[in-house]
């Protein structure tokens, strides 16, 4: 089970990697869950400085930037892996 | 792991592969740029068979030239600023300026908005993670000030049009003033007008590892910057042009003398005024820039306008308001219109 956070306050960009996440998760069929952080607050708690930002179980994996899908699944699956 | 080791094994074989197209592109970028003069005459002259004579061909003549050279010198700038770039991330510059209280911080935090990449959406996190991690308020404002001020693609083209010294002093100007409005804001001791959440919250200490790129992924990501780039503001270069073509010899060129020349002392104050609730990209404003220019507005009241339409926005102001309170949003707009004003004033005096 992943816990994934897109955090941004809601530019094209932080929609865009949100769409990508479940994307990915259903391809994949990975259990997780998603949660989108918008506020400003919020954001600066998580210690992001860029948006969109990427949290898997609670670790910062990317920021200011979108990957391409293949680093994205990537990604997952070794958070999948670390988590077991 | 596998997968991991099958990507590094990829980018290993390419990068010689790279350095050769590079090496290609930069001959065949060479060639071109130098014959550029060539090319047009014999496609104007030759090719076409119009007439040097007529208005109409000097304006086809201008376009066909302009184009491709400015949009030669955006891709090779884009390219070299977008690989210089990957040796700066937000998070290594707060580091930089952590603690920096003097105005030594603010010039190192001014030329690191230059060349630290982020995207606009960013500015606010980019504040307040800042301010979290003990950058001084002021030091913050230089390098957000300088930032989207001192933009690639706006010194390019000043460059291109207007030549080197106009592009210079843009960048000395720019900088100047986002130096000077935060050494003032850090000097007003203007804290208290920050939200008072902003300095309570503490940052969860979620560690980040430093991403390790190598040369080839450095030159991918430039290649990437050139992309973005390019294709989101090629239009507006053509536009630009297209307008600096049409006024080749065709609108009486003092048209805009009497009301935003040098004669008219408060023309820079106007321009300013009616540039801060204008919002645009540094792009979008070089055909106006452009036409006015053209149609006799002076240099000084023309990069006055430009700045302040590309510095101050309205939109920006109300996220601004999210982690300020308002008093500090008219100290900030207050600061920046007198210092663009200053540089109108500046470089009307010079040209």
């Amino acid at each position: 089970m992943l816990k994934i956070k897109v955090l941004g306050p809601g530019c094209k960009n932080c929609v865009d990697l949100e769409h990508l996440c479940s994307e990915v998760i259903a391809e994949n069929g990975i259990e997780a869950s998603i949660e989108k952080i918008t506020d400003y607050k919020e954001i600066m708690e998580h210690g992001i400085l860029r948006t969109p930002g990427l949290i898997i179980n609670d670790k910062i994996i990317s920021s200011g930037k979108i990957p391409v899908k293949a680093t994205l699944t990537h990604w997952f699956m070794n958070a999948l892996a670390e988590a077991e | 792991m596998n997968n991991l080791s099958v990507i590094e094994k990829i980018k290993g074989n390419t990068l010689s592969k790279t350095l050769i197209y590079i090496t290609l592109f930069l001959l065949f970028w060479i060639i071109i740029y130098m014959n550029l003069e060539l090319l047009t005459n014999s496609l104007v002259y030759n090719v076409l068979g119009l007439n040097p004579e007529e208005h109409l061909t000097q304006a086809i003549w201008f376009f066909i030239f302009e184009v491709p050279k400015v949009l030669l010198l955006l891709t090779l700038i884009v390219f070299g600023i977008g690989i210089i770039r990957t040796y700066f991330s937000p998070e290594r510059t707060r580091k930089l300026l952590g603690g920096k209280k003097t105005f030594a911080g603010n010039i190192l935090a001014s030329l690191l908005g230059v060349v630290t990449p982020f995207c606009s959406c960013s500015a606010i996190p980019l504040f307040l993670g800042f301010i979290e991690g003990g950058v001084p308020l002021g030091v913050t404002f230089s390098f957000l000030i300088a930032a989207p001020m001192i933009n690639e693609v706006a010194l390019i083209l000043l460059f291109g049009l207007f030549g080197w010294e106009t592009a210079l002093l843009y960048m000395t100007t720019g900088l100047l003033i986002a130096i000077l409005a935060g050494t003032i804001i850090g000097k007003l001791g203007l804290e208290k007008f920050v939200e008072d959440w902003v300095y309570k919250t503490k940052a969860a200490d979620i560690e980040q590892e430093e991403e390790k790129l190598s040369f080839n992924d450095r030159i991918q990501l430039g290649i990437t910057a050139v992309k973005e780039i390019v294709s989101k503001v090629w239009i507006y270069i053509v536009i630009g042009i297209l307008v600096g073509a049409g006024i080749h010899g065709y609108v009486p060129e003092n048209f805009m003398a009497s009301f935003m020349g040098k004669s008219a002392w408060w023309s820079v104050p106007s321009a300013v005024l009616l540039g801060i609730p204008m919002y645009s990209n540094a792009a979008g404003i070089i055909p106006i820039v452009q036409a006015l220019l053209a149609k006799g507005a002076s240099l000084g009241t023309v990069l006055a306008f430009m700045m302040a339409v590309i510095g101050l926005s309205l939109p920006e102001m109300i996220i601004l308001k999210k982690v300020l309170k308002i008093q500090m949003i008219f100290i900030f707009i207050g600061i920046m219109a007198i210092g663009i004003t200053v540089v109108g004033y500046l470089f009307n005096l010079l040209y």
